[in-house]
């Protein structure tokens, strides 16, 4: 046991602590900055956003630290029961939780707020991780698809009853895993088709879409050898294609809300909405875009400290980094979270269980999505979905529980030459 | 083999992300380096420029007494785009104004631009400024604005100051110095000396939250300018003979111009009935304007420039200054009067005949100055006709009629001594003569001038011969600082013709019409005029100056449609010269029969 314990620290991947390290501190200095204020100057103020936000920068690395000594198998053993617990507190959240900006999600204990929703995601991860990893399984079997399908869906369904769509949206990102896992390439760009055609039925009107997809059916038929099995498949298609853009509009109009509509009208351009949901992107793009090529300084930001940007340190964190260290700050950022995001890959390939794997794959899905999200919607190039950016948003569930996402991969990966 | 496939997937994921981060840091680039109107934007959120007004000049009379000074007040301005999510109502309420009020002043202001910051409600009340600073942070958009605005400790000058409003859209165009809601002179010597006395605007940028808070000034004021006050004006009025003129032509329409002979500094200016000044200043100016323009006696016309009379009798002595130096008139040149039977114009006095130019002027007798005129226009050795009028008007416009004088005032009227060519028009060329035009003769017909013009010709008559060109402004900035050096005019007839007119005014005043109002141990010289007009009741008019050897003041009086000139304007025009020189009044039961007569 102890010569164990000393090679957990020998085998830390370093990389991904080093990159882990700099973003929460990354983080720390720009919550700072944003909500900075001449009355309550200290970084250490205990009454501010970034003096709690220390607290939770300090706890999360006790818990780093705990994960780090804890046996690694205690996770793929304890998977499930983990999953089942943090669907059980998803349960009792929507009956005693306490509703904030709208979302019935969260715990509040003293002066401090948990969202379980924060934590179902590396519950998920686990659980994924385990099914794929106790048996050989293959995904053309229906079965198969099924079960982690459920997995997933479960609690974001969950999360969506608590009217947390951003969140509930995050576990579509598992798609990542299990393409890995085998799912046909063809799932990954039906979803990119699904999203594509969407866009530009919303842009451009469903007719002319529907008139491309007939045009493109056409130019297809004669292109493919014309034998019975194609000539079906391609009439298949052409239907549900149609069918399909047909529906987008519909689908928009019927089961979207009233701000999410907006929402996405602002995205393409279709409304200008300053005052309503084109404020924020329009205000992040502002702060974002006045930064130039090295910002205006740190603490000299004037949109995000004086309010002009909405929830300026957590979900729109991204913007006071574009302000105040300008292009040079957003390169950074960017390039940090694509290396970590490669660094994951690779580490997830090099791993010898498919527990490990399949977990690394999901953490990086996870922070990939989030990084996504967030960093497209203050650029205005994602729809607005309150999704936090990952180690730099304030918020204590989300840094814990990116902490521990992230933490249970690097330590799965100390064992990585331990015999299965 | 298929673990193998899969496991080149990762290439596939690895390519994604790579994707969507070089996508993200083109749009970065774009927004942030290449696109500058984020910046712009950013600036408009945060940055409010604030203008400073600066305080307009003081203006001060003669002997340093204050006229013209500057009071606090507060303006709301509004910038539309950033007015949002306000409580109108209790906005409406803290303003007292209605709903429809406010709808109406914010469409004004979105007229003007939704961008840029323009007048909401002017000058509000000192107690609703109070309420309003406190709760400011309520209303985003809108912003107090510090101004100062005109007052005069005593109502009085009105047509001299003039008065300041709010740049007009065509004065913006212009120049560019103006911007929506900043004020400019209008009239008198507030737009004469407009940019003497605006002094400079400042600009202070100040930061402001998303709530329209003030957080602080931007980059410690570094680009701030502080405003520099308007420089002062001293003028060369006498502000306690322009109060006692005031006083004198109450309750009487006409004007008052008193003049230093040696400098052409105007000592008084006033055209009555006037107003107090007061009236046209801030808020209450709009409405105060439109009643003072519906008023019948006009008191906006500015009757001392922009006023014309015939002079009457006190262009008597033109005609024999002109006479006099064309040598068809000399000291022994005597002219029958045959009284009223007189022809073509008779004579109302009854005084000796023939009779010579001193006495003439003494007497004011019209056959004499008719026979003057006729042979200066007819006298055929020195030309034709037309040659001796175009001559005779020569002189007479040397003397500053018929012409702007060129004050340091706007608005100034030319008055009119018609050329030959308007008499051709009329009449038909080669189809007038001495005869046709006689009126010329007394001052009558189409001859026009200004109470300016006149009291000019009582300067140049007290200075025989020339006049400086009159001015109210005697230094800027420093009262020692002479404002400008104005030319000395010179006349087209010699001292010595001026001399013995002189002469003849005055006997006006110890021997003539004038003799009841002399100044106590002061000689002046002058000359009355009663004017027949077309108006109603005769003009009446005098000039003087006084003392006679050491002019220290000329004077023009005009009372109009009030009948003799001895009965008006002669007391009031005597009165002055007394209180100027002397600096007391002795003869107060004239003084109260002027100031208590009310002639409309």
């Amino acid at each position: 046991m102890v010569r164990e314990r000393k090679n957990i620290f020998n085998n830390i991947d370093w990389t991904l602590v080093i990159l882990y390290l700099v973003m929460i501190l990354l983080g720390w200095i720009n919550i700072y900055a944003a909500v900075y204020n001449e009355e309550y100057s200290s970084i250490v103020d205990m009454s501010q956003s970034y003096g709690k936000q220390l607290i939770w920068i300090l706890t999360s690395l006790f818990i780093a630290l705990v994960i780090l000594l804890t046996d690694s198998r205690f996770f793929s053993t304890f998977a499930y029961i983990i999953y089942g617990l943090t669907i059980l507190s998803l349960v009792v959240v929507l009956v005693a939780g306490s509703t904030v900006s709208g979302s019935k999600s969260w715990f509040q204990i003293g002066g401090f707020g948990l969202q379980p929703a924060e934590f179902a995601k590396f519950a998920t991860n686990l659980a994924l991780a385990r099914f794929f990893s106790t048996q050989h399984i293959n995904l053309k079997n229906l079965r198969n698809r099924l079960i982690p399908l459920m997995l997933m869906g479960f609690p974001a369904l969950l999360i969506l009853l608590q009217n947390d769509t951003g969140s509930a949206l995050v576990y579509g990102s598992f798609i990542l895993v299990l393409y890995r896992m085998g799912l046909s390439g063809n799932f990954l760009l039906a979803g990119a088709l699904i999203v594509i055609i969407a866009l530009s039925t919303l842009m451009v009107g469903t007719y002319y879409v529907m008139i491309f997809i007939i045009a493109l059916a056409l130019v297809m038929f004669f292109f493919i050898k014309r034998n019975r099995q194609n000539i079906f498949n391609l009439i298949g298609l052409l239907i549900i294609g149609l069918a399909f853009t047909y529906s987008v509009e519909y689908g928009v109009d019927h089961f979207l809300g009233e701000h999410q509509k907006t929402r996405i009208n602002v995205l393409l351009g279709k409304e200008l909405d300053l005052k309503g949901a084109g404020y924020n992107v329009n205000q992040s793009k502002i702060a974002i875009g006045s930064g130039g090529v090295f910002g205006k300084g740190f603490l000299n930001g004037t949109q995000t400290k004086y309010n002009f940007v909405p929830e300026q340190s957590t979900d729109f964190i991204f913007c006071t980094v574009g302000e105040e260290w300008g292009f040079a700050g957003t390169l950074v950022v960017v390039v940090l979270f694509i290396t970590l995001l490669t660094r994951l890959i690779m580490l997830a390939e090099r791993q010898r269980s498919d527990f490990s794997r399949v977990y690394g794959y999901g953490v990086a899905a996870i922070l990939f999505f989030h990084f996504m999200i967030n960093i497209g919607m203050t650029i205005g190039l994602v729809p607005v979905i309150g999704i936090p950016l990952p180690f730099f948003s304030y918020g204590g569930s989300s840094l814990w529980a990116f902490t521990i996402l992230l933490f249970i991969f690097i330590k799965q990966d100390t064992n990585r030459n331990a015999l299965l | 083999m298929a673990n193998r496939t899969l496991a080149s997937r990762k290439q596939v994921v690895i390519a994604i992300f790579m994707a969507v981060g070089f996508i993200y840091l083109l749009r970065l680039f774009y927004i942030q380096l290449i696109d500058k109107s984020y910046t712009l934007s950013a600036n408009n959120n945060v940055l409010r420029y604030v203008t400073q007004y600066p305080a307009r000049g003081l203006i001060y009379d003669r002997e340093g007494k204050l006229l013209v000074y500057n009071e606090a007040v507060y303006d709301l301005m509004v910038t539309p785009m950033q007015v949002k999510d306000i409580d109108t109502l209790e906005f409406c309420r803290l303003l007292e104004i209605t709903k429809e009020g406010f709808i109406e002043r914010m469409e004004k202001a979105m007229k003007y631009s939704r961008f840029k910051s323009s007048l909401f409600e002017k000058q509000i009340s000192k107690e609703t400024y109070g309420y309003l600073e406190e709760k400011m942070y309520r209303f985003s958009g809108f912003f107090v604005q510090p101004r100062t605005i005109r007052y005069y400790p005593k109502p009085m000058g009105a047509h001299l100051f003039g008065y300041v409003g709010e740049v007009t859209q065509a004065q913006i165009d212009k120049n560019p110095y103006y911007k929506s809601g900043d004020y400019i002179g209008i009239s008198g010597i507030e737009k004469s000396y407009e940019e003497v006395l605006r002094g400079i605007k400042g600009m202070k940028i100040k930061m402001v939250d998303v709530h329209n808070r003030e957080v602080g000034s931007f980059q410690e004021g570094r680009f701030d300018s502080a405003a520099i006050m308007g420089q002062d004006l001293y003028l060369s009025i006498d502000g306690d003979l322009q109060e006692y003129g005031e006083k004198l032509m109450t309750g009487k329409m006409g004007s008052v111009v008193a003049i230093e002979p040696s400098t052409g500094e105007i000592l008084a200016f006033l055209s009555s009935p006037g107003y107090d000044p007061n009236l046209l200043v801030g808020r209450v100016r709009g409405k105060n304007f439109v009643r003072l323009s519906e008023d019948p006696v006009k008191p906006l016309l500015n009757r001392a420039m922009a006023g014309t009379y015939p002079p009457g009798s006190t262009y008597k002595m033109v005609n024999d200054l002109v006479g006099l130096q064309e040598g068809v008139l000399t000291l022994s040149t005597r002219y029958t009067c045959q009284g009223p039977s007189s022809s073509p114009i008779k004579c109302t006095h009854n005084h000796q005949s023939p009779l010579g130019v001193e006495v003439a002027i003494q007497q004011s007798c019209n056959p004499f100055h008719w026979q003057v005129f006729r042979s200066i226009v007819n006298s055929s050795q020195r030309g034709s006709l037309r040659e001796n009028y175009v001559a005779w008007r020569n002189h007479v416009m040397s003397l500053g009629f018929g012409k702007k004088l060129g004050t340091d005032m706007q608005f100034e009227l030319s008055g009119n001594i018609p050329s030959a060519e308007k008499y051709d028009a009329i009449y038909g060329k080669g189809h007038w003569n001495a005869m046709t035009i006689r009126s010329l003769s007394i001052g009558q017909g189409e001859i026009l001038v200004t109470p300016l013009q006149l009291a000019n010709y009582a300067t140049t008559l007290a200075n025989r011969g020339y006049y400086f060109t009159p001015h109210v402004v005697k230094a800027i900035g420093e009262r020692t600082k002479p404002a400008k050096l104005y030319p000395k005019n010179i006349a087209t007839i010699d001292k010595a013709n001026f001399d013995i007119v002189v002469e003849g005014m005055r006997q006006v005043a110890t021997l003539g019409t004038a003799r009841w109002y002399q100044i106590d141990s002061v000689t002046m010289c002058g000359k009355t005029g009663t004017a027949e007009n077309p108006h109603g009741k005769d003009h009446s008019l005098f000039i003087a100056f006084a003392p006679v050897e050491n002019p220290k003041i000329a004077i023009a009086v005009i009372v109009e449609n009030s009948g003799f000139g001895a009965t008006w304007a002669l007391p009031i025009a005597s009165l002055m010269m007394e209180k100027y020189i002397k600096g007391y009044i002795k003869r107060t039961d004239v003084e109260e029969r002027m100031i208590s007569t009310k002639l409309f």
